[in-house]
């Protein structure tokens, strides 16, 4: 059965803060295990959004996509957003946004209620670790998808 | 030596267009036009902002890690990477063969790899641009409104590329940063469950390659004069190619063809690769420009990849992608095997070889094996080259006594095509924009031509998530005379006398 509540975080682990999706993913997945009143959760990475992540969303009841991003405020910020075109739909990496507009278009139906976790990364440079900054960054918004999850329920 | 528009005799005296950074094609790749007040066009370069830190992230690390870590070179082929190192990494450690259940598995991670790029490729990147027309309404011209217009279409494309996505990731392992294949071999094959879940729609995938054939070979028949003369230039090619002359883009000895056809090497055996490829550098250009030896840097350029791959091999080594071989090349009495945009219909050809190929590895029980790894007598160097969805990828490394790599050398496929790529543009340039005024459409046309290689540069976009498409026109003292940008949220907006450029 498909878990009703997909997290999914994509960023690129050796390139600097662009880990953040990843290891937020990685840090949610070890605390939905230890908190089964958040029911079932699955938590998938990529290296990027793609027009095949639309069939990810089949079946869900709540989605949180996590990224890395330098335009986000400090830590983090947590919005709800909606099927949009843009221009991303262009490019090898999609918006959250495009990816929700694909599945409403294949899917001919409405997709899945979905936020956005934007945490701010500053550093994106090939073999670079994780920053200080955004390691505190992370945390933060550990934080604000925990409340997400019981808010949201 | 310099070619045909490469360089202008006055560019002090002309304007400057730049699509900066060109969109729909991974990386950064940004185009320079000058042109003069009757916009004719004097001089057209592709700049290619080549990230140079390969090497160095490779270079320190136990060569046992390196299949999993190159994977994070790139976003957009990652399989690619993990196999041709793990090849590189199967000479060191004097594997001559794998056992059949290893390489079987490598093969069907290939295939899957080769589906799913393909699929992306052409039905996400580049069918707006062929479905609806090169100079057809921006707004339009992307998978949403072909998604609008042509919905089984595109939902065939998203399954296709699925589907790859899921060999892979059964093949691999993990959906992403797979570890199945090792040096010497793989650490996992298929179970049974997992053998019958990807047979459940493997001859969908076939069904669906075959229509994707069909589609691109209407839209040739649609549109004959257009594609035949788009771009079009005469060049030589390289691919790998099995023992028996058929293609195999995993595995066999690099065959390359000169301009008139006639065979430059064959079967060569590709761990020597530096006896007969080298690299010419340009002045105005970071990425290398890789040339036959035996012909020098002016004479010896050539292209990779699909178009090469279909045209070169004596036959393809499945039933409905060799058929499809062969109407490719009769077509039109070959005319469109010559052209820039046969690499649509080549690419989709090799999408179908990649299914069938699924389909077919499927039935064979060895990809159920037990037997994963050989060993050999550990060498000091190792050289893998894999066909890669975009071309010949070489991975070239040396490991010291303590395990360590100490030297790498990547050269991927887009470097490859450098020339290629340059060369299509300018013919582009020569065809659409001499002595006309510019317009997003007509730049469209330069970005078609390039998007037809499907240059991928590795994923320094994602840090950004943005890929803007942005066009200067700058007058010989700087000033910007008009300017037009789209932004990742799809807006256009002109900009007129804003000052001069910093």
């Amino acid at each position: 059965m498909t878990a009703p509540t997909l997290i999914f975080g994509w960023g690129n682990p050796s390139r600097g803060d662009d880990a953040l999706g990843p290891l937020f993913v990685e840090h949610f997945d070890e605390l939905a295990r230890r908190h089964p009143e958040w029911g079932e959760v699955e938590c998938l990475t990529d290296f990027q959004l793609q027009v095949e992540h639309a069939l990810d969303l089949q079946g869900r009841r709540r989605v949180l996509f996590v990224d890395a991003s330098l335009d986000a405020p400090a830590p983090c910020s947590l919005v709800r957003i909606e099927a949009a075109r843009d221009d991303s739909f262009t490019t090898h990496a999609m918006s959250p946004q495009a990816v929700l507009k694909v599945f409403a278009d294949i899917e001919d139906g409405a997709p899945p209620p979905s936020w956005l976790l934007a945490i701010r990364g500053e550093r994106f440079e090939l073999g670079e670790p994780l920053g200080a900054a955004a390691e505190n960054n992370l945390k933060a918004a550990l934080l604000a998808a925990v409340d997400w999850i019981a808010g949201t329920d | 030596m310099s070619f045909e528009l490469e360089t202008a005799t006055s560019p002090e005296k002309l304007r400057r267009v730049a699509i900066d950074p060109v969109s729909r094609v991974e990386g950064h790749g940004k185009v320079t036009i000058l042109l003069d007040d009757d916009n004719k066009v004097h001089q057209v370069r592709l700049h290619i902002v080549e990230f140079r830190g390969f090497e160095k992230f490779i270079q320190g690390r136990p060569y046992w890690e390196v299949p999993v870590m190159v994977q994070r070179l790139c976003g957009i082929c990652p399989v690619s990477h993990h196999l041709a190192a793990s090849k590189a990494l199967d000479m060191i450690l004097g594997v001559k063969q794998l056992t059949p259940t290893a390489e079987k598995i490598r093969r069907l991670m290939h295939a899957g790899q080769i589906l799913q790029s393909h699929a992306l490729h052409f039905f996400h990147l580049s069918s707006p641009d062929l479905l609806f027309g090169f100079g057809s309404d921006v707004a339009a011209r992307n998978i949403v409104g072909v998604v609008a217009a042509h919905p089984e279409i595109a939902k065939k494309g998203v399954l296709l590329r699925k589907y790859g996505q899921e060999v892979i990731r059964l093949t691999a392992g993990k959906r992403v940063h797979g570890t199945g294949s090792v040096p010497g071999g793989v650490n996992k094959s298929l179970s049974a469950e997992e053998r019958a879940e990807l047979l459940k729609d493997a001859y969908q995938m076939v069904a669906w390659s075959r229509d994707a054939v069909a589609l691109i070979r209407g839209l040739f028949e649609q549109n004959l004069a257009e594609y035949n003369a788009f771009g079009r230039f005469r060049s030589a090619g390289m691919c790998l190619v099995r023992a028996d002359g058929a293609m195999d883009l995993y595995h066999g000895g690099l065959r390359a063809r000169g301009i008139d056809g006639n065979t430059l090497f064959d079967h060569f055996n590709y761990g020597r690769y530096w006896e007969v490829i080298a690299e010419d550098v340009k002045p105005w250009s970071y990425m290398k420009f890789p040339f036959f030896k035996s012909l020098g840097a002016d004479e010896g350029t050539y292209r990779v990849g699909p178009l090469s791959r279909v045209t070169m091999c004596d036959n393809i080594p499945t039933p409905l992608a060799d058929k499809a071989r062969e109407e490719f090349k009769a077509f039109d009495g070959g005319s469109a095997a010559g052209s820039t945009l046969g690499y649509h219909w080549a690419r989709m050809i090799e999408m179908l070889h990649a299914a069938e190929t699924i389909k077919d590895l499927l039935h064979d029980d060895d990809i159920t094996g037990h037997d994963l790894m050989a060993t050999g007598e550990r060498q000091e160097r190792g050289v893998g080259v894999i066909e890669a969805p975009r071309g010949t990828l070489i991975h070239h490394y040396r490991v010291d006594g303590n395990d360590q790599v100490i030297r790498a050398n990547l050269i991927v496929s887009t470097t490859h095509n450098n020339h290629a790529m340059n060369t299509a543009v300018r013919e582009v340039a020569k065809q659409y924009l001499h002595g006309r005024e510019v317009t997003e459409g007509l730049l469209n046309h330069i970005e078609i031509a390039i998007r037809a290689f499907d240059p991928c540069l590795s994923c320094a976009t994602h840090a950004l998530g943005q890929m803007p498409l942005e066009v200067a026109i700058v007058d010989v003292d700087g000033t910007v005379i008009d300017a037009a940008t789209r932004d990742h949220r799809g807006l256009t907006r002109e900009i007129r006398g804003i000052g001069k450029l910093s």
